[in-house]
């Protein structure tokens, strides 16, 4: 089932419950309440859309727990004993910067964009042992403004149209010339993914 | 074919290359700074680390279109560093080189190290030079040398 298809889906099954809800409660409050639902839904939905892209390698790599980045689709430790850092760009002879630019090096199969850096520990998308965290777990990160560095749903929206983020979507070659993956959907899909995410209040799974 | 310019140790140069051109092969062949060596050609080891815009970079995998308006410097500049030069000396003085081919690159990384961190640590040490490999196994002496410059640098940062 596509992501849109599970929307569609969602939105049908609350639908269903609007009438279920329209019959057993007061007119205005279950027009309300029916709508809330909806767009809560929704908004899970479209949450589902951006965690699989989260979880993606292009993302998720560089959202780790530890003290080093990984790299590839199977998420190896980085090569060359990069480390974390005090503040995500790596040590002071060995900086993201001593090998990565600011554009893809794709001669060298390096990739790069503008502020190459690992994401705080506060937005670590897995565990301690390098397991991917869970939807709900990974959503409470993002939407938490104390650990997410005080981005609220516009700065949210704002940030993912960064050049970095966009990055997942553009990665240039790999050293032996094969292109890198990219997530799953679409950056458009993303950003509109993105939108309603905010504008469903940023729901998060239970 | 583009021609692209910049400053190599306080130098405005100018080369005609392909974009793709990693900066150290227009170190060696175009501008005939030979002390930046090649040795991997795919960042492992660091023998090709340069500073550019004060960051220790590997010149491998750097192509010059995106070296821009920032500062390189080679290994070629560091007897008129302050701090390259109290590296080299403590260099001589414990006898770190054996074949020598990865120190130039290994003295680039100690000098920007030493420029952010002017007392590291053993940790501080072996983090920062993680990123240079020695086939000679001169890493102790390595360790050594940096203290020994680290101590004669004026104390203020970290």
């Amino acid at each position: 089932m596509t992501p849109s298809e599970r929307i569609a889906l969602a939105v049908a099954l609350l639908a269903s419950s609007a009438v279920w809800l329209g019959v057993t409660g007061t007119p205005g409050q279950g027009q309300d309440t029916v709508k809330s639902h909806m767009n809560r839904a929704a908004g899970l939905a479209a949450w589902q859309q951006l965690y699989s892209v989260m979880s993606s390698p292009r993302c998720i790599d560089c959202h780790t727990a530890s003290a080093y980045p990984q790299q590839g689709d199977n998420r190896h430790r980085h090569l060359f004993n990069v480390v974390r850092g005090p503040d995500g760009h790596g040590v002071a002879a060995l900086q993201c910067a001593t090998c990565h630019q600011s554009a893809n090096a794709d001669s060298t199969g390096v990739p790069g964009a503008p502020g190459w850096h690992l994401a705080p520990l506060s937005m670590k998308w897995q565990d301690a042992s390098d397991n991917i965290l869970p939807s709900a777990a990974v959503c409470k990160t993002v939407a938490d403004r104390s650990k997410n560095g005080g981005l609220d749903g516009a700065a949210i929206v704002r940030h993912h149209q960064t050049e970095l983020v966009q990055w997942a979507w553009k990665p240039g070659l790999r050293n032996d010339g094969a292109p890198r993956s990219v997530p799953p959907i679409g950056y458009e899909e993303f950003m509109k993914a993105t939108r309603r995410w905010v504008s469903a209040g940023m729901p998060c799974p239970q | 074919m583009q021609t692209f310019k910049f400053t190599v140790n306080g130098k405005q140069r100018q080369v005609t290359a392909d974009p793709g051109t990693p900066l150290l092969w227009v170190l060696r062949e175009d501008l005939k700074l030979t002390g930046t060596k090649y040795g991997c050609g795919i960042s492992a080891c660091g023998a090709c680390t340069v500073h550019v815009g004060g960051i220790a970079t590997h010149s491998c995998v750097l192509p010059i279109s995106l070296v821009g308006n920032r500062p390189i410097v080679t290994i070629e500049a560091m007897s008129q560093d302050a701090i390259g030069r109290i590296v080299q000396e403590s260099w001589v003085e414990d006898d770190v080189v054996q074949c020598g081919y990865c120190q130039s690159g290994q003295i680039m990384s100690a000098v920007a190290l030493l420029k952010s961190i002017s007392s590291p640590t053993d940790k501080d040490i072996e983090e920062s030079m993680g990123g240079n490999l020695c086939r000679c196994g001169t890493y102790v002496r390595i360790r050594q040398a940096i203290k020994k410059a680290a101590a004669q640098l004026p104390k203020g940062g970290r």
